[in-house]
């Protein structure tokens, strides 16, 4: 029987190799939109498992919005890193250094 | 209800060794006398004429970022069509409000010429 | 299944902003480009006509839901959404004249401000998680695009994308929040969420507290309070001025109306525990702010650092849970609104004219190049300050006295003494201004909208140091508080 606590650990964990991998990636941009997605899918996750065992509808629409949502933020993401590309010629993370003080 | 997922466990190691055996006896058995030609990639005969990991033209990701968006507003649209019956014309209406804001949307981005490809 | 028709009649500014909004898109597209003040002209009609819609909806006692009880309409929504008009009204203002002088489009900047208010009207009408989430995006997703408006700009798209990554993963951590509330209560309707954590002793369940840290964690980072502010100083640095406008006024009151939905609509029940995260924040911002800011020469940074600072403040009005607390902390909300279109009005204006405005020292000698805008300057920094009698002398009283009505008087004590030191840095601004030799001498000129932009909120902040009562009551009364 597979019970709510193993989604919730696999969310948590899905969640956490996303944050983590915000944190520790120093090199490409473009993986850190594929961290900030693994995020909002643990959240779907969570959000199926609840709703499955809660048999309630809401949480099972929301995981639509978010689903749709995360598409037109991914791509603002993917025009600001066009952005960032056509004007600095890389993309790495570290390169983002021009502000700070 | 865990057995049910037993054959799965099954195939799915059954994969693994008919997916690594091959490669692991290929590593072990095969005789190996690398030398320049060999490690370089083939390119029909010829030298290689540059780096097989080019960047992408930067019109391929304008694409698509377009298609990304229109894409995933479709999957309103299953839901909406499956349960038309019951949510009856102030959902018909709903989901037009939707497509007019969506179709706002899509002029501006062929009037501003987003879509041309020079 | 039947719908029931809800009552479209409360949600009329929302809809007429949508309607506005599309229209302006396309009208813009079309218009040829010696006419682009239309834009700016209907983009100024369609906040002028949502805030006539807005304000006859006031006087409703209590709240109306419609749309199933996704969309709520109190005083509190109507207030805020006023305020929400005004700063943005504001920030279009300055950003008529300055645009063109940038390469910035000239009607993507008016259009998505326009959506992004849309999306803060939504935010603080939400009464459903759903709601709320998608209002947030609306909110911050237009803003992330207009930090980055000036494409051929470094800085600016530097400043978007760490704009970008942050706004990201708070929007994943407070989803992560919600979707942990909603395993815990069974429900998105926030005062269903208030009462099924009344009704049951779940109030010390560890699923509800962890839910309850993410998704303060999440509205902190949008609010831009240590300990996640790392994104404040950059974005304000980086973004053009008439943005910095929109996002460092609009866009914190909007975050604001966020916290009273989730945290005083839906998680009242839960305020012993989201009291301490809040001192904690409010604590560090405030050191943090005050004391960062004393250090920097970039004055859209120190701005910047400020801001932190006052969002600390801020937070402590909600940190005393009661509705003293909440009406000052809005107060407070409010006139930094006020303050901050006054500081980076000076900015905008002086980047208008052509004049450096990046460091501090080039504001030297102010008052020789135009006496009128150093005076104003001098408000606003006062005000900041806490000096008596502008405004934010009130703003910060009300707070503390809030405090120290729920006995937390080393609180304010803190606050206090961040204060003092914070006032440093606002005075050496008027110390230079005032009695330094400027550079370049060359008097400042700007045109007349401007000019009666920059005064009102300079003598707005004087008069409402004066004579506050008709604000602060009016910011107690929506939370049904009886004034001192």
């Amino acid at each position: 029987m597979i019970l709510l606590t193993h989604y919730l650990i696999l969310s948590a964990l899905l969640f956490v190799i996303g944050v983590g991998g915000i944190m520790i990636n120093r090199r490409n941009l473009v993986v850190l939109l594929m961290c900030i997605e693994l995020m909002l899918l643990a959240v779907n996750t969570n959000l199926v498992a609840f709703s499955h065992y809660l048999n309630d509808l809401n949480g099972e629409v929301l995981v639509f919005f978010i689903l749709t949502v995360a598409a037109a933020e991914s791509a603002i993401g993917l025009a600001l890193i066009v952005a960032l590309y056509r004007n600095r010629g890389t993309i790495e993370v570290d390169k983002l250094d021009s502000l700070k003080g | 209800m865990l057995q049910n997922y037993l054959p799965i466990l099954i195939f799915i190691a059954i994969a693994i060794v008919i997916s690594v055996v091959p490669l692991l006896a290929g590593l072990i058995l095969g005789p190996r006398r690398p030398d320049v030609a060999k490690n370089s990639p083939y390119e029909c005969g010829f030298e290689a004429f540059s780096d097989a990991r080019m960047p992408f033209d930067v019109r391929f990701y304008l694409v698509a970022i377009l298609f990304i968006i229109f894409d995933l507003e479709t999957a309103f649209l299953f839901p909406w069509a499956v349960s038309l019956r019951e949510i009856g014309s102030f959902g018909f209406y709903a989901m037009m409000v939707f497509l007019g804001i969506l179709i706002v949307g899509f002029i501006y981005e062929w009037k501003r010429g987003a879509l041309e490809w020079e | 299944m039947n719908f029931e028709i809800p009552n479209f009649a409360l949600a009329l500014p929302e809809i007429f902003v949508l309607t506005m909004a599309c229209a302006i898109l396309l009208i813009d597209l079309f218009i040829p480009k010696h006419a682009k003040t239309l834009t700016y002209l209907l983009a100024q009609i369609t906040l002028l006509g949502a805030a006539i819609l807005t304000f006859q909806q006031y006087g409703h006692p209590g709240s109306v839901t419609t749309f199933n009880g996704m969309f709520v309409l109190n005083n509190l929504a109507i207030v805020l959404k006023l305020f929400i008009y005004l700063s943005a009204f504001a920030s279009f203002l300055y950003a008529r004249s300055y645009l063109p002088k940038t390469k910035i489009p000239y009607g993507e900047y008016f259009v998505l401000g326009l959506f992004s208010v849309l999306g803060m009207m939504v935010i603080v009408s939400a009464h459903n998680f759903i709601v709320l989430f998608l209002g947030l995006e609306l909110f911050s997703l237009p803003i992330y695009a207009m930090v980055a408006l000036r494409r051929d700009e470094g800085i600016c798209v530097e400043a978007a994308i760490k704009y970008f990554v942050t706004g990201a993963i708070a929007t994943g951590t407070l989803l992560y929040g919600l979707s942990m509330l909603y395993g815990a209560t069974g429900s998105m309707d926030i005062t269903r969420v208030s009462e099924v954590i009344m009704q049951s002793s779940l109030s010390d369940e560890l699923i509800l507290v962890f839910g309850l840290v993410f998704a303060v964690v999440g509205m902190v980072f949008k609010l831009g309070a240590v300990p996640f502010h790392m994104w404040v100083p950059d974005v304000y640095e980086g973004a053009p001025t008439p943005v910095v406008l929109f996002l460092g006024t609009t866009a914190k009151i909007a975050a604001l109306g966020l916290l009273f939905r989730l945290l005083v609509d839906g998680l009242q029940p839960l305020s012993v525990q989201w009291q301490d995260l809040l001192i904690i924040v409010a604590v560090l911002s405030m050191a943090l702010g005050n004391l960062a800011a004393i250090v920097q020469s970039n004055i859209k940074r120190m701005l910047a650092y400020s801001s932190i600072a006052h969002m600390g403040y801020m937070a402590l009005g909600l940190v005393t849970a009661t509705p003293q607390g909440y009406g000052a902390a809005l107060f407070y909300m409010i006139t930094y609104a006020i303050m901050t279109l006054g500081a980076f009005g000076v900015v905008a204006i002086m980047n208008n004219a052509g004049c450096e405005a990046s460091k501090v020292s080039d504001l030297r000698g102010l008052n020789s190049r135009n006496p009128w805008l150093a005076l104003m300057m001098l408000l606003v920094m006062f005000s900041m300050a806490g000096i008596p009698p502008i405004v934010g002398f009130m703003a910060k009283l009300s707070i503390l006295e809030a405090l120290i009505g729920v006995h937390l008087v080393w609180l304010a004590a803190i606050a206090l003494f961040f204060a003092v030191i914070g006032a440093y840095y606002y005075i050496r601004v008027v110390k230079v201004m005032y009695f330094e030799e400027p550079e370049d001498a060359t008097p400042i000129k700007y045109p007349v909208d401007m000019q009666i932009a920059i005064s009102l909120s300079g003598v707005g902040l004087l008069v409402l140091g004066i004579v506050p009562g008709a604000l602060f009551t009016l910011c107690q009364a929506v939370f049904g508080a009886t004034p001192y």
